[in-house]
């Protein structure tokens, strides 16, 4: 179900040489065929590919939208415009650790505003830049829906929860110094930037099952719940109740 | 008094609750059997008897939703999950598809059975690397089990599910926006109508849905509708997520019956942090009006949470003592709303930049005397006149926040609020001290 190339898009194709070539671009097109079979239409295909061209640069590099294009039999003016609306997509080589401080209202409130300017002196970067050694590249948040865990660290989109200015130090200067940190939620390590990139394309990396459940926060109401021997109600043994009608639900 | 019932969460303290086998241990996947037994009709008609309304914020009765699929539309029909989760304080869903990702599965193979639909996706939010590894595995598990794919359990059904990562964009959990970005394109909301249940997905009918909905149909089917109707109150049936964050001592997951109050849930989480008292919450995220220690006692429910001028949009309660300055609160989530917007339409574009501008001045003690008037006004063009509810939202804390606590605005024409309220005593750590001080 191959949407037909527009004569634009094989004209800009044809003007193109790409660093996507030989080994890595017949390794990336059969990733790619493989997202794309999975959409009833292809073009839903196109941030997951997005995606698998930020793992395989870093980031969302002029090639990596032509090689989307061509794909997808669009053109390179339409990937950009997508490729620019969301913010995990990086115009920018992103460093080997992606390290994100959630400054939303909750977090900033609770120490995420003071984690990120320690971050941000410690490292001696701004936001959005990467250290010099092409380690680590700093970045505020929003909201990353871990707020019972404030104030929240995501490293590689991995959770790294409960975080102080002086935990947040130590976990920067373990990635630069190349020492295992593990996550709070997640899997045994963190794996790079580009392996991260990689799984958000859709390509399992085996890890699931690595790391807890649950924990902390997560597991406070049902704790209460056993303490107290509270139970949803027993579906055999309930009260006489008035009859759910189906107005009810208006 | 209201006591906790954990359903979704009930196995999340064994460590391999996220598995198959566990799920199964538990009675998983016995609902999608019985469902293959029934008419798919018959299925919309206990959800709707069960009063399920939408647990993604609106509140919509999930039944009815299913049910307004046109009958006689030859396009297959789709069935997309959102697990955006991206609304400022909410965290219910990620932790879910963490611990239990196959009651979502199993809801996804009863909803889609129940529309018949063929094809189903989830829209997660890309920042969650962990969780979507999670999912993926789950819906790997129960393909490989024929609970998914060709033929689900001898019934003569299929269904694919795709696993699909966003790429950071608040507005794709715009149920819109999201079909938008599922469809390959930037995430801008559409023109309603048409509902996506006309012309959804790929112009298709469609029934978007959150996760926590669609993870609350098996224990719906295993249980019965009046099981359901047993929690909760008669307009808001049933349970969900109370999410606690912030200022209180046990912050976390609580499934409750929907009427709780806060009074309730905060006596179950340990209170307000040590030595402190509640300021001000939101009720259900930073899109609600806030609520002061007036509300206490205000049933966590759509109607009564309406009725006290809030909504009890995701149910997440975001827990300020009064160390915190409600100024910059709100400007926090205000230049969230300002980063966030898509851009489409002038009020909101404009008026969330216009807005955080003014807010920061205020914080920064250099307000005018007008200010105040002028977010007032900036709302007053934003509220109803946007061309989707982000815009709408945007303007809940600015205009409840002025409501309840005028003064602290007027404070920030001379004195910045980080000396009304120093900015090192609201910090987690900051506890201990006030401790010791006291
Ligand atoms: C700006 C904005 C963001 C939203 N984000 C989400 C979200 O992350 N998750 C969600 O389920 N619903 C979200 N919604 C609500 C959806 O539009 C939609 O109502 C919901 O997914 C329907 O599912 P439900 O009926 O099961 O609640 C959002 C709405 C708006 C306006
Ligand atoms: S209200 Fe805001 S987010 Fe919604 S369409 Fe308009 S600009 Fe976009
Ligand atoms: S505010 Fe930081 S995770 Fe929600």
């Amino acid at each position: 179900m191959s949407t037909p190339e527009t004569p634009k898009a094989s004209e800009e194709r044809a003007a193109r040489t790409s660093v996507f070539t030989g080994e890595a671009l017949a390794r990336l097109e059969v990733d790619a065929k493989d997202i794309i079979s999975r959409y009833p239409k292809e073009r839903s295909a196109l941030l997951p590919l997005l995606h698998l061209v930020q793992s395989e640069e870093g980031y969302v590099s002029v090639d990596g939208i032509a090689f989307c294009a061509d794909q997808l039999g669009i053109t390179t003016a339409e990937v950009t415009a997508v490729a620019t609306f969301y913010t995990m997509y990086k115009r920018r080589p992103v460093g080997d650790y992606h390290v994100g401080v959630c400054t939303n209202t909750l977090c900033a409130v609770m120490g995420g505003d003071e984690i990120f300017s320690s971050l941000k002196e410690h490292l001696g970067v701004g936001n959005d830049e990467t250290t010099e050694d092409g380690k680590v590249t700093l970045e505020h948040l929003e909201c990353n829906a871990a707020c019972d865990f404030a104030p929240v660290v995501m490293v590689n989109w991995e959770f790294f929860d409960d975080q102080t200015p002086e935990s947040a130090r130590r976990l920067v200067d373990d990635l630069r110094l190349g020492n295992d940190v593990t996550p709070t939620r997640g899997a045994n390590s963190v794996c790079t930037w580009k392996q991260a990139s990689r799984v958000l394309a859709g390509i399992d990396d085996g890890r699931a099952t690595e790391g807890v459940q649950a924990s902390g926060p997560s597991l406070a109401g049902l704790e209460l719940a056993r303490q107290r021997g509270w139970q949803a109600p027993d579906p055999a043994d309930l009260p006489a109740a008035a009859p759910a009608t189906e107005d009810g639900a208006k | 008094m209201t006591t906790l019932t954990p359903i979704l969460s009930k196995n999340w303290d064994r460590p391999d609750s996220f598995t198959l086998a566990a799920y199964r241990e538990d009675g998983g996947y016995q609902a999608l059997r019985t469902a293959l037994g029934m008419e798919p009709d018959a299925i919309v008609d206990l959800v709707k008897a069960s009063g399920l309304r939408g647990r993604g914020g609106a509140g919509f009765p999930t039944g009815m939703k299913w049910g307004f699929l046109p009958k006689d539309n030859p396009n297959p029909r789709y069935l997309v999950v959102n697990a955006d989760e991206s609304e400022p304080g909410t965290c219910k869903d990620m932790p879910l598809l963490l611990a239990n990702p196959h009651a979502l599965v199993e809801g996804i193979a009863i909803a889609s059975y129940a529309i018949k639909s063929r094809n189903a996706f989830v829209y997660v939010r890309g920042e969650v690397l962990h969780v979507i590894r999670r999912l993926r595995h789950a819906v790997a598990e129960a393909y490989e089990a024929g609970l998914l794919g060709t033929d689900i359990l001898g019934s003569g059904f299929d269904l694919d599910v795709v696993v699909h990562s966003g790429a950071g964009a608040y507005i794709c959990g715009e149920e819109t926006a999201l079909l938008d970005s599922l469809e390959g394109y930037r995430g801008q909301p559409r023109l309603k109508p048409p509902f996506p249940a006309v012309a959804g997905l790929y112009a298709s009918p469609t029934v978007v849905n959150n996760v926590e909905s669609i993870a609350s149909v098996p224990s719906i089917v295993a249980n019965g509708a009046d099981w359901f109707t047993s929690m909760g109150t008669e307009k808001s049936a049933g349970f969900g997520f109370f999410s606690l964050s912030g200022h209180v001592t046990r912050p976390g997951q609580y499934e409750a019956p929907l009427g709780v109050t806060l009074r309730e849930l905060l006596d179950m989480a340990g209170g307000v942090r040590n030595g402190h008292r509640l300021k001000f919450w939101t009720p259900g995220g930073s899109s609600t009006p806030i609520f002061t220690d007036a509300h206490l006692d205000t049933p966590l429910d759509f109607e009564s949470v309406g009725a006290a001028g809030s909504m009890l949009g995701t149910r997440a309660l975001q827990i300020f003592d009064e160390t915190t300055s409600v100024v910059r609160a709100v400007r926090g989530w205000i230049e969230f709303y300002a980063h966030e917007s898509c851009g489409k339409c002038t009020p909101c574009r404009e008026g969330n930049f216009w807005m955080a501008q003014v807010l920061r001045r205020i914080e920064a003690g250099k307000g005018t005397e007008e200010d105040v008037a002028k977010l007032l006004d900036i709302c007053d063009n934003l509220l109803g006149r946007s061309f989707c509810a982000l815009g709408d939202g945007a303007t809940s804390p600015v205009t409840s926040a002025i409501k309840y606590f005028r003064e602290e605005f007027i404070a920030g024409t001379h004195t910045p609020a980080w000396e009304l309220f120093p900015y090192q005593r609201t910090t987690r750590w900051s506890s201990e001290s006030v401790e010791e001080d006291a």
